[in-house]
């Protein structure tokens, strides 16, 4: 795994980004084999969500019901459904609708863990024994229980999804903040920059912040694969996406239902779900051995 | 194992305990809709509903309501009854609740009985053939959607071979093998999964002890690589290990509410769904409740074990 060289930021944790050491991380970035497939993947994902429904062949809502339960061919790639659907077509469309709920969802409790984990750590005391009691009972229930749960309360449909997902990955944020925090809170230039009379608000932004983002970052990408995973799981239990919109969770849910006469049905959209899963937790892990070299697995 | 450590560990989990009351108990004032209504169905008159919740203690104050619903659960173990059935939710716990140990129980032996020997070979040749493979092999499990792996698994075992029940369940009473057979895919598919993950935990724990200096002079000293694996290695990874298994709990429970769902197995997780579904409340904060007490008591017991395995760990 790669380690940090001596010219590194760590050496100079104070010093402000400059050209070099992104140049330096883009260098290291590319050599990681496993962080660039990754990040192809998400590329790809993005170019599919963005422009999904130009490229699909057929109209993902279309039905055609001279064409119900195609097998897979050179007429519809992935076969169609139950109502001569295009999986193909669908699939791609289902694509913006899956990084749309990972990217709100996770933006939402991505600010609000960070938030929280950063005024635990930082100013710590009895609002730290609060916030991460709180995380406490919080992970103390099974995620999928909790989403469950809150869609209860909410109500079915895409946008209670993101809130539900959102609220079960706060913990995480928060207890990731709050380590990385505790860890550079002690360090010798936000010690100098108290005592440079700065006020607390203003060390916690613009010194302890920055350089606590390595573990943040990593945790952004694996809560992204976790909330594609989640929404589909949602989607899939009838509480997230409705019809007839597509959705990889929901295409599965619906497939489970002909897996002897349209087996194609149970599989496209999962390998759909496991490859976009699987690009954010490659550049989640590939970042993880950039940026916070001290949790590297081996 | 110091008394002062046990105490003050206990209070936390009386502590979290408390909150996950809460929680659980917050769902039901949260929900937008009364019980009553739900209970009464659409065509119940204002004055009916009025009338039902008085009886049902809907009208005390909040603090009351939960004073009692915790009581109840506490001194008598009464959860309430259903809305939809009308029956008792303390005895569908009690019929569930094993079900759902009983699916998580297996899951766990085959997700270890897959991650010991994975683990363990990739952290002996790290960058070898055997290590990229189980490195692959943990990569797509944790990648893989769990609903999914079910119905790959029923697609194969069930459709196509016809060797095993897609879904349901069979009492223990009525016999061993019905009732396990209908146990093997849903456990395998929470197993494989979770086994994948702890897989790339079991590597680096040991790869971790494998760097250790008392390894390196036990090898020295002519000591065989048998010898020093079962001595010097597993013995020192163990407590990384029940760490890993007890960390694992959250997702392996997590996964057993999806597979639970998907192979129509009677247990906490299906509760959860159905009761939300059917907008029935009062089962879906036991069955929420009943996990997350699981879950947290899981928890302190991994918490406990290292203090047995490794005599060295002490808490003041």
């Amino acid at each position: 795994m790669t380690t940090r060289s001596s010219s590194d930021r760590s050496s100079d944790p104070g010093a402000p980004l400059g050209r070099r050491p992104v140049v330096d991380f883009l260098r290291r970035f590319l050599r990681h084999r496993l962080a660039v497939l990754g990040a192809a993947i998400i590329l790809t994902l993005v170019i599919v969500a963005a422009f999904g429904r130009a490229l699909a062949p057929y109209d993902p809502l279309g039905m055609d019901f001279g064409a119900v339960f195609a097998p897979p061919g050179p007429e519809h790639l992935f076969g169609t459904d139950e109502f001569g659907r295009d999986i193909f077509s669908r699939i791609l469309y289902g694509a913006r609708i899956s990084l749309q709920v990972a990217f709100i969802a996770v933006g939402i409790s991505g600010t609000l863990g960070v938030l929280l984990g950063l005024l635990a750590g930082f100013l710590g005391g009895w609002l730290d024994e609060l916030v991460m009691r709180f995380m406490d009972v919080l992970f103390a229930f099974p995620a999928v229980l909790l989403a469950i749960t809150i869609m209860a309360i909410l109500g079915r449909g895409v946008g209670n999804a993101m809130i539900a997902i959102a609220i079960v990955y706060v913990p995480i944020f928060a207890r990731v903040t709050r380590g990385a925090v505790i860890g550079v809170r002690g360090r010798e230039f936000v010690t100098a920059a108290r005592a440079l009379g700065k006020r607390p608000m203003g060390v916690m932004l613009r010194h302890v912040l920055p350089n606590a983002l390595g573990p943040i970052i990593v945790q952004t990408s694996l809560s992204l694969a976790f909330a594609i995973l989640a929404e589909a799981a949602l989607s899939f239990f009838g509480l997230g996406t409705q019809p007839p919109e597509p959705s990889w969770g929901r295409m599965l849910a619906e497939g489970r239902g002909f897996l002897r006469q349209a087996p194609w049905m149970g599989i496209f959209p999962g390998l759909a779900i496991m490859v976009s899963v699987m690009g954010f937790n490659f550049l989640g892990d590939g970042l993880r051995d950039l940026l916070d070299p001290r949790s590297t697995r081996s | 194992m110091s008394l002062r450590y046990l105490l003050q560990r206990l209070g936390t989990l009386l502590l979290v305990l408390f909150g996950v009351s809460v929680v659980a108990f917050s769902i039901q004032p949260l929900i937008p809709g009364s019980p009553a209504r739900i209970r009464l169905g659409v065509q119940a008159t204002d004055e009916n509903i009025a009338t039902l919740e008085r009886q049902m203690g809907l009208d005390r104050p909040l603090v009351v309501q939960y004073v009692d619903w915790v009581g109840d659960i506490v001194l008598r173990g009464d959860f309430g009854e259903s809305l939809i059935t009308r029956t008792s939710i303390s005895s569908e716990i009690a019929r569930r609740l094993p079900a759902t140990l009983a699916l998580a129980g297996l899951a766990l032996l085959i997700g270890l009985a897959i991650a010991l020997p994975l683990g363990i070979f990739s952290a002996l040749r790290p960058g070898g053939k055997r290590d990229l493979a189980a490195s692959i092999v943990s990569q797509v499990g944790v990648s893989v959607p769990d609903f999914w792996m079910g119905i790959l698994l029923i697609l194969l075992f069930a459709e196509t071979l016809g060797w095993l029940p897609s879904s349901g369940y069979e009492p223990l009473s009525d016999g061993f093998v019905p009732w396990f057979s209908h146990m093997i895919l849903p456990a395998l598919t929470a197993g494989l999964i979770s086994g994948s993950i702890m897989t790339r935990f079991v590597r680096s724990a040991l790869l971790e002890v494998l760097g250790q200096d008392y390894v390196r002079t036990a090898r020295a000293k002519g000591v065989g690589p048998r010898v020093v694996l079962t001595k010097h290695v597993l013995r020192n990874a163990a407590i990384s290990i029940v760490t890993i298994i007890g960390l694992q709990m959250a997702t392996l429970l997590s996964s057993v509410v999806v597979v639970e769902i998907i192979f129509a197995w009677p247990g906490l997780g299906s509760l959860a769904l159905t009761s939300t579904l059917q907008r029935d409340y009062p089962v879906l904060q036991a069955a929420v409740l009943m996990a997350a007490v699981a879950f947290t008591v899981i928890n302190l017991l991994t918490d406990l074990s290292y203090v047995l395995l490794d005599p060295s760990v002490e808490y003041a």
